[in-house]
């Protein structure tokens, strides 16, 4: 019998808009998420990976359905799931380290912290600078740094409060190729260190599969889950499996499931026909 | 392009319109009443401060614009913020202030007289007038361009409503804030000298027009130079001194 799951989708909808124009982002999903569990929800473009990411961060609200994260019913966000975007998340007027204490500064307006809890605080703020290599960039400004520090700072922000849950939302999708690989290993080593339960949100396959312990593949117009993939890899990553032939194959299932659910594929044949046309 | 070309082009930029002012005015093509010389500004400026109160002029000037403009930002602010953040305020007060700020706040002086009369309170409602609805709607935008990224962050990290205002909302945009309010200090000033032009026997405003009598054009530049190095130079010292944060660049 398997423990109760982290995070819990029934049924849950979301449209957009009213009467005629309105668009189905996302339709009738059931999705469980287990605990200490890495899950990647990969798809094309207006599947609703995205969407679905914010309304288990309490960000955007479903039409219909439950979602349920850590034993409670999502109404709204809170600091039990933390949330990495994209970009543009930092404050740029506070420093490295004190955006990273964002949350314990929150607490500290309010009063309601102890010494001790201060003490805490401060440790576990250097932990996460050394941990994400930013102890040189401290008191450096937000708009100092390169874009992968700025995603770095912006994890350890998200990891300060010790959320159980870290949602994340294209982190790397602003960054360049090597970068992404040098924070693709970071994050793994994060998740072993903190084992927290992370939903990904990507448009790569390959940072799908080589961060993921399940891929979850979704499907546009209407969004919802066409498949989900047991990645079949030790569970301890390195770059080179990504030439192992089990991650290449999965890679091309997955990616054929992309294209399939996206109708690139009949474009594709579409604009075959038109071409034999053309030439007779 | 380099510090050293840009510091360059920027001294170019202003060297060159003063060279050619410089130049016109000594040619003497244009008669010296109506294009007086650098050096003749500059002499008058000097005379006015030690000999004609432009000390006194300045100051009775300084105080209805900073009381006008102050009384506008001091409503406009909250105002602002609210229509900027809640959707029902934004309904409620964004369509009629829309309107108000493209009605011509000039044409307001003869009613403005009609109520409150030729003294100090007139001109401050000018001010008043002038400024404030362009600032409520210029700071609720200031406001709705904090990146929604740093709004989500901050709820996802356990801020209140309240929170994300003073923590997120006012520090994140306060560097635009201050922009417009340096916009709207300039048109502060715009409305003033209007205020004083039509009513007033004192202020910057009031000693340009008289100069406009005599004939003293040099009078007339002065203090337009004056008016324009006291908004600028203030404004520019505040933002640097208020955010290091933006001019720390490596």
């Amino acid at each position: 019998m398997s423990a109760e799951p982290k995070i819990r989708l029934r049924g849950v909808e979301k449209i957009f808009g009213e009467g005629e124009s309105a668009t189905v982002a996302l339709q009738k999903l059931d999705l469980d998420i287990q605990a200490s569990s890495f899950v990647t929800l990969v798809g094309a473009s207006g599947c609703g990976k995205s969407t679905l990411l914010r309304i288990i961060g309490g960000l955007d609200y479903q039409t219909g359905g439950e979602v349920f994260a850590n034993g409670k019913q999502v109404t709204g966000p809170g600091v039990d799931r933390a949330v990495v975007f994209q970009q543009y998340s930092l404050f740029p007027w506070l420093s490295v380290t004190q955006n990273i204490r964002f949350s314990h500064l929150l607490k500290a307006v309010r009063g309601d912290s102890t010494s001790t809890e201060v003490e805490a605080a401060s440790g576990r703020a250097d932990a996460l600078l050394n941990l994400m290599g930013l102890a040189s960039a401290a008191n450096s400004y937000p708009n100092q740094l390169s874009g992968g520090m700025q995603q770095r700072v912006a994890i350890a922000r998200a990891l300060m409060p010790r959320p159980p849950v870290l949602l994340m939302d294209e982190p790397f999708g602003a960054l360049d190729t090597q970068t992404r690989e040098v924070m693709h290993d970071l994050i793994l080593h994060v998740f072993n260190l903190e084992k927290s339960t992370i939903v990904f949100v990507t448009h790569d396959v390959e940072e799908a599969i080589y961060l993921g312990q399940r891929v979850v593949v979704m499907a546009p117009r209407p969004g919802r889950i066409d498949s989900i993939h047991e990645v079949a890899l030790p569970e301890k990553r390195t770059q080179d499996m990504k030439l192992s032939p089990e991650f290449i194959a999965m890679k091309r299932d997955i990616v054929e499931r992309i294209r399939e659910t996206s109708g690139m594929k009949t474009d594709f044949e579409l604009l075959e026909k038109l071409s034999r046309q053309a030439s007779l | 392009m380099g510090q050293r070309q840009y510091w360059m082009l920027a001294a170019a930029g202003l060297l060159i319109p003063f060279a050619s002012w410089w130049l016109l005015a000594s040619s003497e093509v244009i008669p010296k009443v109506f294009m007086p010389g650098p050096q003749d500004v500059w002499m008058r400026a000097l005379s006015w401060l030690y000999e004609d109160g432009l000390a006194a002029d300045a100051l009775i000037s300084i105080t209805r614009v900073f009381v006008g403009w102050g009384l506008s930002l001091l409503i406009a602010l909250p105002l602002g913020l609210m229509i900027g953040t809640y959707r029902p305020v934004q309904a409620l007060l964004e369509p009629l202030t829309d309107f108000i700020r493209y009605m011509p706040a000039v044409a307001f002086i003869p009613l403005v007289m009609l109520w409150i009369g030729i003294d100090e309170p007139s001109k401050i409602a000018i001010i008043f007038i002038g400024t404030f609805f362009q600032m409520v709607l210029m700071m609720a935008e200031d406001v709705r361009r904090v990146p929604a990224a740093q709004i989500e962050s901050a709820q996802t990290l356990g801020a209140s409503r309240s929170e994300i205002v003073n923590l997120v909302l006012l520090p994140s945009a306060k560097p635009a804030l201050l922009d417009t309010m340096r916009v709207t200090m300039g048109w502060a000033w715009t409305y003033l000298v209007v205020a004083e032009l039509v009513a007033a026997n004192s202020g910057l405003g009031y000693s340009i027009l008289k100069a406009q009598r005599f004939l003293q054009t040099d009078k007339i530049f002065a203090g337009i130079i004056i008016i324009g190095l006291i908004t600028d130079q203030l404004f520019r010292l505040v933002h640097r001194r208020a955010f290091p944060w933006m001019y720390r660049k490596s």
